[in-house]
């Protein structure tokens, strides 16, 4: 987009990557503010739907879908308590300490192929990296409300999510090594084609780390039944006890946020991220653009991957939806664990999982075992035959992948690049076992 | 030089942090209304526990030394507000039993189904408020949903849903509606395969099962020291139901009806066939106990309700007239205890010939069973707190009066 308006608009270049910058932001912005508005609403719904009455049924027609934006203008008009003990700097920028970290991962995070923010050769890493920021804007919160309660709040939330990065990074990594890449992009694109080609089919170490993953995740986001650090039945409302009106909010939309991206995050990372259980969104959009122009598809240049890549971004909607759902379902239903146990759960059951499950894909694709595909007995997809064979890859998996953005960015090349040496050195030792 | 440990104390002290003074209460989501505890806290672990009462004083017993014994009832209702009928009767039997007033067999079952459905409808709420504290919010929704319908058919009997005034001394205050029995047959058949559904989510689940066994584990002898009573008091193993072993009074009520005082007697609960198991991490006097113990009289008393209703329609006699306003109480005292939801409720009453009552005293389960607070949470959690004394289910209107 930075090119875009460097070279067609003639802007210099300071002020054209400050405009895309902006631009993605707002995009990004938007994306995280709407979804935590869906999202509470959804939560709302969902938790009537369990507890047996209606949730929001007025505000904004039948199913009081604006609820949660009647109820965002309620806390901009409420009053802005500070409490007298607060230290009053730091009590003010915690909200946004935690919404920031939750907003910022998103810019690495891929909504359709090649629909991100920003390309990032260390996508992975960096979601991972700013996801953990957000546990700052609590402990800030926390001390500085001058509050016994926060403190407590805080503290828990310090402990659980320090311990549960370690099991949720060894996790992820599994994802990232049969992939070869930390780039989201290429991971996605690496499972098109049948659904036996999503992650979490690959083999069974797979398969049982992304239950890990999902335990980890919805520690990490600090919900049901690890919400110690808000517990209220124990800590009245924990960290945020003390804040109210829009602050109060923020914290909410961090909460919500991350809940999305952790979701998403295994959405790419296990179940093949925008491309749906059957490769049809690229012949579907062709097809439409084929009928809607009159056969005329070809002179329309790139707008059949546009579609296609517009129902990506559905699909990977949905499957973070499903994510969230799956969340707030488990919410209404266990009660909360005390906070030993959830070390004990964290210590004693996540990390010596992860850590089995590591080694055993590692030992499974070092030997170039049969992946899920192979046992159904499907054809791979056209894209993924580059699994072993990085040229192709990088041939059909990244340049489709293209849009125009992409393959304009000129950073495009850096991730295809790193794809190469980390594919060369993993299909080299995989016919190095396959020898022994 | 060889190091050594003069007193092992001194590596304690040194490895302690600061403690922390946390006021718990009276405004907190778990403390059952306003009761408050001052924790003393080393980090996460507790310390020392000191709850203090009297936020919900309204000096009940002093102004029913200024109103007649059938003024005083909706005084009652609004003591144990989440059990109101047993309230009512436990005031009546005793004023009856000053008065020496014998009632109709008929108002005895009639009386047999309203305090035992109150008893239901007391223990669903004290479940439902359980699962709040340990975090679970639906099965909470789920009691107050099937408490609805109690509360339908009281409203129904009586007019209220909540202070009921119902069951006044001489009897109650009406007869029950045409197709009450039904109503209330019929809603015992719709309830009971409910039961199933909090077992699942609270008695038989992972989470619960490891958030309350093995915590605040009460043994027999400290529960009848503190004289501990109703579940609490049963969670712990001790057979003592005042229904069966009441005053004469009080048990002529449950006179010919089948049932059994819930508690482990020998390793095993009455009547368990249908019950899920035991956990193998329960010990007998913790709080899984004490929030089974409730379940199971849940079960007992849906049982009570069906053996009344049968003895109800063929009963004779008629549902009981109340006493005059202006009746002229004997000159003496009694005192009787009857087995409320939450355990034993008495009442305190001496008359100077007058109207109305010289003294009325009450005798609260609650407050009991709140006394063993301090000691069951010495050395627990902050997150034990809401299950030890969420599992008492005490009501704070009934202990500060």
């Amino acid at each position: 987009m930075a090119d875009f308006f460097e070279h067609t608009l003639h802007f210099p270049v300071w002020l054209a990557y400050l405009v895309a910058a902006l631009i993605h932001c707002v995009l990004i912005i938007h994306v995280v503010a709407v979804g935590a508005l869906i999202f509470i609403w959804m939560e709302r719904k969902i938790s009537g739907r369990i507890q047996d009455r209606l949730g929001p049924t007025r505000v904004g027609g039948a199913f009081g879908w604006l609820q949660t934006l009647a109820d965002g203008i309620k806390l901009i008009a409420k009053e802005d308590i500070t409490p007298g003990d607060a230290d009053v700097m730091l009590f003010k920028i915690a909200p946004y300490v935690s919404f920031a970290a939750s907003f910022c991962a998103y810019i690495a995070l891929p909504f359709s192929d090649g629909w991100v923010a920003q390309h990032l050769n260390s996508a992975v890493f960096f979601v991972l990296a700013v996801l953990g920021l957000e546990v700052f804007g609590v402990i800030l919160a926390g001390y500085a409300s001058g509050s016994k309660w926060s403190l407590f709040g805080a503290m828990r939330e310090a402990a659980q999510v320090v311990s549960y990065e370690v099991p949720l990074g060894m996790c992820v990594v599994v994802p990232v090594f049969v992939c070869g890449t930390m780039n989201l992009v290429t991971i996605g694109n690496m499972q098109s084609g049948l659904f036996t080609n999503w992650l979490i089919f690959n083999d069974p170490f797979t398969f049982a780390i992304f239950w890990v993953y999902f335990t980890c995740a919805v520690a990490s986001v600090n919900r049901a039944p690890f919400d110690l650090a808000e517990a209220e039945s124990e800590l009245v409302a924990g960290f945020h006890t003390e804040y109210s009106g829009l602050r109060w909010s923020f914290f909410f939309m961090a909460e919500y946020g991350s809940m999305f991206l952790v979701s998403g995050l295994a959405a790419i990372l296990f179940f093949g991220g925008w491309n749906g259980p059957f490769p049809i969104a690229e012949p579907l959009a062709t097809t439409l653009v084929n009928v809607v122009t009159l056969g005329n598809a070809e002179s329309w240049g790139g707008l059949s991957t546009y579609l296609a890549n517009l129902m990506g971004c559905v699909n990977f909607l949905l499957k973070g939806f499903v994510g969230v759902t799956v969340m707030m379902w488990i919410r209404w239903t266990l009660p909360r664990l005390r906070i030993d146990q959830v070390m004990t759960t964290c210590l004693k059951y996540c990390v010596p999982l992860a850590a089995v499950c590591f080694l055993g894909a590692m030992f499974w694709q070092l030997n170039g075992m049969p992946t899920g595909n192979d046992l159904m007995g499907f054809q791979r997809g056209l894209q993924t035959e580059g699994w072993v064979e990085t040229a192709d890859r990088e041939a059909t998996a990244v340049t489709p992948a293209g849009s125009a953005d992409l393959s304009a960015d000129g950073e495009s090349l850096v991730p295809v690049a790193a794809d190469r040496s980390d594919g060369d050195h993993l299909s080299g030792l995989a016919e190095n076992g396959g020898a022994g | 030089m060889p190091l050594e440990l003069e007193d092992p104390r001194v590596i304690e002290f040194d490895v302690r942090t600061d403690e922390m003074l946390v006021n718990m209460g009276p405004q907190h989501p778990s403390t059952h209304g306003v009761l408050r505890l001052v924790l003393r806290t080393d980090g996460e672990v507790v310390s020392e526990v000191e709850p203090h009462i009297g936020y919900l004083h309204r000096c009940a017993e002093k102004i029913g030394e200024n109103l007649t014994p059938r003024q005083w009832v909706p005084y009652t209702d609004r003591m144990d507000y989440l059990a109101g009928m047993n309230m009512n009767l436990g005031w009546s039997l005793c004023v009856e039993k000053l008065l020496d007033h014998q009632l109709s067999e008929k108002a005895l079952h009639l009386r047999v189904i309203i305090a035992e459905m109150g008893r239901i409808a007391s223990h669903l709420v004290g479940m439902g408020a359980y699962g709040l504290d340990l975090g679970s919010f639906s099965p909470f929704l789920y009691a107050f949903r099937e408490r609805e319908k109690i509360l339908d058919l009281f409203e129904e009997a009586c007019g209220a849903r909540l202070t009921y005034s119902y069951i006044t001394p001489g009897g109650c205050t009406a007869d029950l509606p045409s197709g009450w029995l039904q109503r209330c047959a019929d809603f015992l058949d719709q309830f009971e395969p409910i039961i199933q559904e909090y077992h699942a989510l609270l008695t038989t689940n992972a989470i619960f099962i490891k958030r309350t066994a093995g915590i605040g584990v009460m043994s027999p002898e400290m529960a009848i020291q503190y004289g501990c009573t109703g579940p609490v008091l049963r969670g712990s193993g001790v057979d003592y139901d005042l229904r069966r072993d009441g005053e004469a009074r009080y048990t002529e009520m449950y006179d010919g009806y089948a049932f059994e005082v819930i508690s482990e007697q020998n390793g095993h609960y009455p009547k368990d066939h249908d019950y899920p198991a035991v956990p193998k991490d329960a010990v007998l006097g913790d709080c899984w106990h004490r929030f089974y113990v409730r379940m199971l009289e849940v079960v007992q008393s849906v049982d009570l309700v069906r053996q009344a209703i049968d003895r109800y329609s063929t009963a004779s006699g008629d549902y009981g007239v109340p006493i005059k306003l202006t009746t002229k109480l004997p000159k003496g005292e009694a005192y009787l205890e009857t087995e409320a939801p939450r355990g034993q409720m008495g009442f305190y009453l001496v008359s100077d010939g007058n109207a109305i009552p010289w003294r009325v005293r009450a005798r609260s389960s609650s407050f009991c069973n709140l006394s063993v607070t301090a000691d069951l949470c010495r050395g627990c959690l902050i997150a034990d707190i809401p299950a030890v004394v969420g599992s008492l289910d005490v009501v704070m209107g009934e202990i500060d009066r």
